[in-house]
């Protein structure tokens, strides 16, 4: 095999990447979202505009049901859409066609359409901008059978798990956390693709078993730092995508520590982490020494106040803590 | 002149009242069975609105595409949807359009330009218009045509998507069937304009109000309608005034305290397969010609329906990702 060369670059230039890519790659796909046109607004989006002009690169309006509706319209038709929420507490106002029609539409229709569609959504909390624009929302969407919900943490798994939804016949809410975006990390070069629904192991480790959701996999990684210096060698797990969720890729892990933390940035109550500890003792009950703890945000709105949104909000502290109360 | 403005020959007029023949020979027939149990699901038909489906389908091909409500039968006929596969999935068999996963209120059949009905009032609308962007990217002059009522016209989705369509002028026709009640709601009550219609200003595009009760009146405004969306001058927005028969949907009443006799009886005396049979001079001996044809299509629909299996319970899972 060739040697694959790796270079360092952001997780927001990693998904500029992948959208330059799969545009140049297939001209059937489009983007659509607010102010997506314009360079300056955000680096995910920069210099699409430009090469590919503004009939293929579509500002919206601020009309999120209509632009979504017509992405779910286009795709039954026969393009590729990508949209750009910006925070996916804007695509709230957009659930119909995503949740009752893009999902649903293959199944409901007899198998007479498909819905290549790709719903950029980027979110999560800590820039102090409040209840309605901190929110992370991916476990709403894991009852939504018919869509795929992907997660990414870090540069290589943004770029080409975007580059598999792109080229994934099926919808996809592709979760951004914003508070990734500046985050650096090492890319292979060239046509870096993801398979979706598989998990990957982004630290090995024998005492306990991190499992991360997107912001809160970096957490992990954090924690597991701190905790080797204690004497604790923790293994970190990304499951990447939570629809499908790779449970025998989570199980492996905990089978081999025996010991278990969920981290989500979403609220703890009907969490991404309480499904993944639900489908972990279906699976693997035998191998647990200790209780799965979940770490998440607390059951509130996340408020505006730096000091609130702290004590609301998961961080690498909490999950040591949490590890610690573990293995104590 | 375009060949949608020259006049209509007689075959086509007579194709035109065939169609509406066989759509409410096919309401008629699956209400019976709905009432003998043998529908599975509800149905809502459109019996008195048949003007309004094949005055505005008549004006399109098949590379056209339309997409309509819960109160879809007619347009799905109107539009080339096969029969026997519809009339399979009303009676939830696997050979139906669906796979007897939809039922009527999601009755497709993509091969023959009809997207799909949608269930949830207003969803059409913005799908509609992306459908109309696919057009647009291609270039090959076709039009997507989206099916409504005067209930959906107070949805934000029908704002939202008629100022899309309208900044990036989409070969989209917004075709409001006003049948005067959303459930059991009066569209007076409901909506704050006597005419639908009167919200295209709002949006800068044409919007006119037609006869929904005489399918000659609808085809003439779907011509304009239909040539400047293929003209790439963008949508329009027809508001066809017309009378739903029965009730909103299973067993409600077609009276009680929403309506009363005496109006519905005034609508029926304009039934639009009456006024049809006039103005596109249909004969005695014609009209024979075509409940004998429509009797048959349909007999043969029903057989094809019942001989069909049901699904078997692996095909839950079917068809739900690509």
């Amino acid at each position: 095999m060739p040697e694959v060369k790796m270079r360092t670059i952001s997780y927001s230039t990693a998904i500029n990447e992948a959208l330059h890519e799969e545009m140049a790659r297939d001209e059937k796909v489009f983007l659509m979202g607010e102010d997506v046109a314009l360079s300056a607004i955000s680096p995910a989006t920069a210099g699409l505009g430009d090469r590919f002009g503004h009939e293929r690169v579509r500002n919206t309006p601020i009309s999120e049901l209509g632009f979504t509706g017509a992405a779910v319209g286009a795709a039954m038709a026969g393009y590729r859409p990508v949209l750009d929420m910006r925070r996916i507490d804007f695509m709230m106002l957009a659930i119909d066609p995503i949740a009752n029609q893009a999902a649903k539409l293959r199944y409901m229709l007899g198998g007479q359409v498909s819905i290549p569609l790709v719903i950029r959504a980027p979110e999560g909390g800590g820039s102090q901008n409040g209840p309605t624009h901190s929110q992370c929302l991916e476990a709403w969407f894991i009852q939504v059978p018919g869509l795929r919900v992907i997660v990414p943490s870090d540069p290589a798994d943004a770029k080409g798990l975007l580059k598999s939804a792109i080229r994934e016949d099926n919808p996809v809410l592709f979760v951004e956390y914003r508070a990734l975006y500046s985050l650096e990390g090492p890319v292979p070069e060239g046509d870096h693709t993801e398979p979706i629904g598989k998990a990957a192991v982004k630290r090995e480790g024998s005492d306990i078993t991190l499992i991360g959701i997107g912001s809160q996999a970096r957490s992990c990684l954090e924690a597991a730092e701190l905790l080797a210096g204690e004497g604790v060698d923790a293994e970190v797990v990304d499951p990447r995508t939570i629809n499908p969720l790779d449970v025998e890729g989570i199980a492996d892990s905990v089978r081999k520590t025996g010991r278990c933390i969920v981290a989500e940035e979403g609220h703890k109550s009907g969490g991404v982490g309480a499904e993944i500890a639900a489908s972990l003792q279906e699976a693997a009950f035998g191998a647990l020494k200790t209780p799965i703890n979940r770490v998440a945000a607390l059951d509130v709105p996340v408020p505006v106040h730096t000091k609130l949104e702290a004590i609301v909000l998961p961080s690498t502290e909490k999950i040591v803590a949490a590890a610690k109360k573990v293995l104590s | 002149m375009s060949e949608d403005k020259a006049p209509l020959s007689d075959e086509r007029m007579q194709t035109m009242y065939r169609d509406m023949l066989r759509i409410r020979r096919f309401e008629e027939t699956a209400f019976e069975l709905f009432e003998q149990g043998e529908v599975v699901g509800g149905i809502h038909v459109s019996i008195g609105q048949e003007g309004c489906s094949v005055g505005a389908c008549s004006t399109l091909n098949e590379d056209d595409a339309i997409l309509t409500t819960h109160r879809g039968h007619g347009h799905s006929i109107a539009k080339g949807t096969r029969l026997p596969e519809m009339m399979a999935e009303l009676l939830g068999k696997a050979t139906g359009l669906c796979h007897a996963k939809g039922g009527s209120m999601h009755i497709a059949d993509v091969s023959k330009g009809h997207y799909g009905a949608h269930s949830i009032v207003g969803s059409n609308m913005p799908m509609g218009v992306g459908i109309g962007l696919a057009f647009h990217f291609e270039g090959k002059g076709q039009v997507a045509v989206i099916f409504f009522g005067d209930g959906a016209a107070n949805e934000g989705s029908f704002h939202e998507s008629m100022n899309l369509a309208a900044i990036w002028k989409l070969p989209v026709i917004f075709f409001c069937e006003n049948n005067h009640f959303a459930s059991s709601t009066r569209v007076g009550y409901a909506t704050s304009v006597a005419d639908i219609s009167a919200r295209a200003g709002g949006y800068d595009i044409p919007g006119v109000t037609v006869d929904g009760m005489d399918v000659l009146a609808v085809h003439e405004v779907m011509v304009e309608a239909v040539d400047r969306a293929r003209r790439g001058l963008g949508p329009s927005l027809i508001e066809a005034k017309t009378y739903r028969y029965f009730g909103h949907s299973r067993k409600d009443p077609q009276f009680g305290p929403y309506r009363t006799e005496e109006e519905w009886n005034e609508w029926k005396a304009k039934d639009p397969l009456l006024v049809a049979e006039k103005i596109l001079g249909v004969s005695e001996e014609e009209k024979k010609a075509h409940d004998e044809a429509v009797e048959n299509e349909l007999k043969d629909a029903l057989s094809f329906a019942r001989q069909s299996p049901e699904p078997e319970p692996d095909d839950v899972y079917e068809d739900l990702y690509a």
